[in-house]
């Protein structure tokens, strides 16, 4: 169960609304069931009551919406960050894609976010309600008299068993408590993934990759891929395709993201979420930070505006391509 | 397999004649391998042409459909596919498909009227077809006129044609505009909207406008305002096609496809659907 | 109407597939179920449906549809197309058997598309009562009984057996290769199987939802409400709603240069794309407002006024659960047309 409740968040937004601060809040909104909740705009304390949500499926980030609607908004707009959210908000920021001043931040503490395909597995399909109390969701369905009672952090995303970090780098006002950058495992499966042969790797994301149907929910998502007119969508790039011509190209498009992204991204795990194949998107991006923390020393994106990604800052201290080679040579 | 006809499956045609009519537009002439005309058509339809390796794209045909020995298409210099026909020489072969969408009433509405061709600038291309098939057929219609502008004279499409041909018919008028006063150029100045309703016509005609969405605004407006009616009121509209027969899904506006539904449209058909073309 | 114990199914599978490509859902490594061909050891899948629809079986995600060789000023054409492979797809649940409906009135409509029709006329299709419909399931706001589902042959499932009945002579055919393996009997069984299923249906939360509203000749009254600019303010313009639809049939026709020829193939497209309007001078769907109202306008009203009343979605709730952003076909039908404010 998340320790802050929708009540306080809505009083929060209706005050801001209501004391002038802001015009609009990014909040989530109602969906049909009480998983399904959509990223909305709120402009009043009567929609916000009729239409607000905040329970243990909220894991959208909000931070890319702030490059279209922070632009469209009037005055400024409200928007609540969960911790990962706001290294993704520095980054943006880091980046220009957003105007600062159009934007009242305030950091919200998050338990962790639940996956709606974990509480199946358990619960079986049809769910009919899910409810938290306590450290348990209650799930009814269609098919079990019984409510069933799952144990939260049972069913937790991929992305907050393996939560880097319960502190906000970036807010106008936090309410809650403080949390702490965590040590997490994130990088254990990457390197189980080192650890393969290579032949073994390939037949890994062979299998992963090969369900990819370039429905672009990943590059969508994803608050580091901003580019207003992305190449695989430009007819004029030369590479714009808008489906694997044939096995190749299916890898590399996601290759050439990650590459696109990396130094960039903040493991916030948007990408492994929307991909409706549940391809695990993020071990990309993990790969990339993990050696980037290894060649050039410990480094999160997002964690201070303005920081000079390794990647885009030169040093003498900087190790030689060499060095990067025998590394590989040793991993093959 | 092999032997069932797809439309998807181009002729392969070969350009026989390319003429530089304005700096961006020249017209192609085309046939297919055996000298022949690719397919019999009807004036306002249209034809896919590609180039293999850079893209297929729907053009309307220029010629007349009396014209038995080949097809014409007279082609703007915008975009992938046009550029490369650009520079394509007499001998190039391509691809060709269609003929696509519905074509002018010419055989039944129009027949018996006196008739209005209004265009402006490479709008006078598909227009081209069905004007030539009414002089073809000229005791089937009454008096024709042709109005037509474009931004210099550099920019009209078949001078000659039009100043040698369609001016000296009987029974065809035709008043020529530019946009803008040049040297060499004794004829009407401005824009094609307001040079319709200087010239202020009968009412009891058929009118055809085919140009650039904004003087077919400000014209069809003109019209109206000189006491036309709608139904009496052709155009063409152009929008991104990949298949011609409303199968691919992107030419629709509201529930009409303009590859199979149009190209034309009557002005108070176009009122009944969405405002998205 | 025929019926097999479940014990016996793999025999079945194994009599089917000795004359043609059988495919069937088969279960993942990550959760879920994509049909997989059959071979001697396949396991059938229990999940109620598969992520990517069976469409991909008669409109593949791309495939080639000629090649060019280009030397100097000639341009060669080869037709590559060859006669399908026999195939039968096992288990195709009723909605997605409704969907090859809706698919055939664009892509056989004359002029018929070849591709397309050479692997519906070589394809069967065994369909399989639902058994557990779950809360995103809303095939009968379109008219559809999930307990009776169509195709070439229908098929229930029990605890212990399999029953079949042809509709068609393709499936005639095709069961009475199964002679040996099945048996004549009642539709006690299945009638009892039907009854279960619609008790079901009455507890689902989506199933007063209705098309009220919506339909041909609506598009002037729907076109300009209001309400589009909420629905689509969160949509993040990705294609995964038009790709696991069954209905989506959008294509796009492309060349690819192999460096030895020239391969023009045909690919799935989305509406919900920025580019799938644009033109080299212009675009007429410019922001993704336009683009959103096209995909759920052609659902819901261009489609039934060109195909008389039939709508373009069938209710297997793909978009549901997979939209990144949860906005789907039933949130627009509840904030616009006859189910406002219920």
């Amino acid at each position: 169960m998340q320790k802050i409740t929708r009540e306080q968040l809505i009083a929060k937004a209706s005050e801001l609304l209501s004391n002038g601060t802001v015009s609009q809040v990014l909040g989530w909104g109602k969906g049909e069931f009480d998983y399904d909740v959509t990223p909305t705009l709120f402009s009043s304390a009567e929609e916000l009551e009729n239409g607000f949500v905040f329970n243990d499926f909220c894991g959208a980030n909000f931070s890319k919406y702030l490059v279209s609607k922070a632009a469209k908004a009037d005055g400024k707009l409200l928007v609540f960050l969960k911790p990962c959210d706001t290294y993704s908000f520095n980054q943006l920021l880091t980046e220009h894609r957003f105007d600062r001043e159009k934007v009242y931040a305030v950091g919200i503490p998050c338990e962790g976010m639940a996956d709606i395909s974990k509480v199946k597995a358990i619960s079986g399909d049809g769910i009919a309600s899910i409810n938290a109390d306590g450290d348990n969701l209650v799930v009814t369905t269609l098919y079990e008299d019984a409510p069933i009672t799952i144990a939260t952090k049972d069913v937790l995303a991929e992305r907050c068993i393996n939560c880097k970090s319960k502190k906000h780098v970036a807010y106008d006002e936090l309410m809650g408590e403080e949390g702490e950058v965590l040590a997490s495992n994130r990088f254990d499966e990457v390197a189980r993934l080192e650890a393969m042969t290579a032949d073994e790797r390939f037949a890994f994301w062979q299998n992963e990759l090969s369900r990819c149907i370039r429905c672009n929910a990943c590059r969508d998502a994803c608050p580091a891929c901003t580019c207003e007119k992305c190449v695989f969508d430009n007819p004029n790039s030369g590479v714009e395709n808008k489906s694997p011509a044939n096995e190749f190209e299916e890898k590399l498009f996601h290759i050439i993201r990650a590459y696109h992204v990396a130094g960039r991204c903040t493991d916030c795990g948007e990408c492994s979420r929307v991909c409706p194949q549940n391809i695990p998107l993020h071990l990309l991006n993990r790969k990339f930070i993990k050696d980037i923390n290894e060649f050039y020393g410990e480094y999160q994106a997002g964690e201070e505006v303005d920081s000079r990604a390794p990647l885009v800052n030169y040093t003498t201290e900087d190790l030689e391509p060499g060095e990067v080679f025998d590394r590989g040579d040793n991993n093959a | 397999m092999n032997n069932v006809n797809d439309t998807l499956i181009p002729k392969i045609g070969v350009i026989t004649d390319v003429r530089i009519d304005t700096p961006d537009i020249k017209t192609f002439r085309v046939v297919t391998l055996d000298g022949k005309k690719a397919f019999d058509h009807m004036p306002g339809q249209c034809a896919m042409l590609s180039v293999p390796g850079v893209g297929e794209a729907m053009f309307s045909i220029t010629s007349s459909p009396t014209n038995e020995e080949f097809m014409e298409f007279s082609i703007k210099k915008c975009g992938c596919v046009t550029d490369w026909l650009h520079q394509a020489e007499v001998g190039q072969q391509i691809t060709i498909r269609g003929p696509y969408g519905k074509p002018f009433p010419v055989d039944d509405v129009f027949a018996g009227k006196d008739l209005l061709f209004i265009a402006g600038g490479v709008g006078l291309a598909p227009l081209r077809s069905v004007i030539n098939y009414c002089r073809h057929y000229r005791d089937r219609y009454g008096k024709i006129d042709i109005v037509y502008g474009s931004r210099s004279k550099d920019d009209l499409l078949d001078y000659q044609e039009i100043i040698n041909e369609w001016a000296t018919d009987e029974g065809v008028d035709v008043h020529l505009t530019i946009d803008n006063p040049q040297e060499g150029w004794d004829g009407h100045v401005g824009f094609v909207p307001n040079f319709v309703k200087e010239l202020g016509f009968d009412t009891d005609k058929v009118a055809v406008l085919c140009g650039p969405p904004i003087m077919i605004k400000f014209t069809l407006d003109g019209l109206c305002g000189l006491g036309f009616d709608k139904t009496n009121v052709y155009t063409t509209l152009e929008l991104r096609m990949k298949c011609g027969v409303g199968k691919c899904g992107r030419c629709n506006v509201g529930a009409k496809y303009v590859c199979k539904d149009g190209p034309v449209f009557r002005c108070d058909e176009l009122d009944e659907l969405p405002d998205e073309y | 109407m025929r019926k097999c114990s479940l014990e016996k199914i793999n025999e079945i599978f194994a009599a089917i597939a000795k004359n043609a490509a059988l495919y069937l859902p088969v279960d993942r490594t990550d959760g879920s179920a994509a049909y997989k061909k059959w071979e001697e050891g396949t396991v059938w899948s229990n999940a109620l449906n598969t992520v990517r629809s069976p469409k991909d079986f008669f409109f593949p995600q791309t495939e080639d549809l000629m090649r060019f060789k280009t030397k100097g000023k000639t341009v060669q054409l080869e037709d590559i197309r060859t006669e399908a492979e026999a195939f039968v797809v096992f288990g195709v649940r009723a909605c997605d058997v409704k969907s090859f409906d809706i698919l055939d009135r664009v892509f056989l409509t004359e002029p018929a598309d070849s591709f397309y029709a050479n692997r519906r006329n070589h394809g069967v299709i065994v369909s399989l009562a639902c058994t557990r419909p779950v809360e995103t399931c809303f095939c009968k706001t379109f008219g559809i009984d999930p307990s009776a589902p169509a195709g070439d042959i229908s098929a229930w499932k029990t605890e212990s057996d399999i029953f079949f009945e042809a509709n068609t002579e393709k499936g005639k055919a095709l069961l009475h290769t199964l002679s040996e393996l099945t048996e004549e009997c009642d539709d006690g069984a299945v009638a009892e199987q039907k009854a279960k299923i619609n008790a079901v249906m009455e507890k689902l939360p989506l199933k007063d939802l209705s098309t009220k509203g919506f339909g041909g000749g609506k598009t002037a009254e729907l076109f300009d409400a209001p309400e589009w600019d909420e629905l689509s303010s969160a949509c993040l313009g990705c294609g995964t709603c038009t790709f696991v639809c069954p209905t989506c049939q959008c294509y796009d026709i492309k060349d690819f240069n192999t460096g030895n020829g020239v391969i023009r193939f045909r690919c799935w497209d989305s509406c919900m794309y920025s580019d799938f309007t644009k033109m080299a001078h212009g675009n007429n769907r410019l922001t993704q407002k336009e683009r959103f109202r096209q995909r759920f306008m052609h659902k819901l009203v261009y489609y039934p006024e060109n195909n008389d009343g039939l709508f373009s979605c069938v209710g297997c709730g793909r978009c549901l659960a997979k939209c990144p952003i949860s906005m789907n076909i039933v949130k627009v039908m509840k904030k616009i047309g006859g189910n406002k404010g219920e």
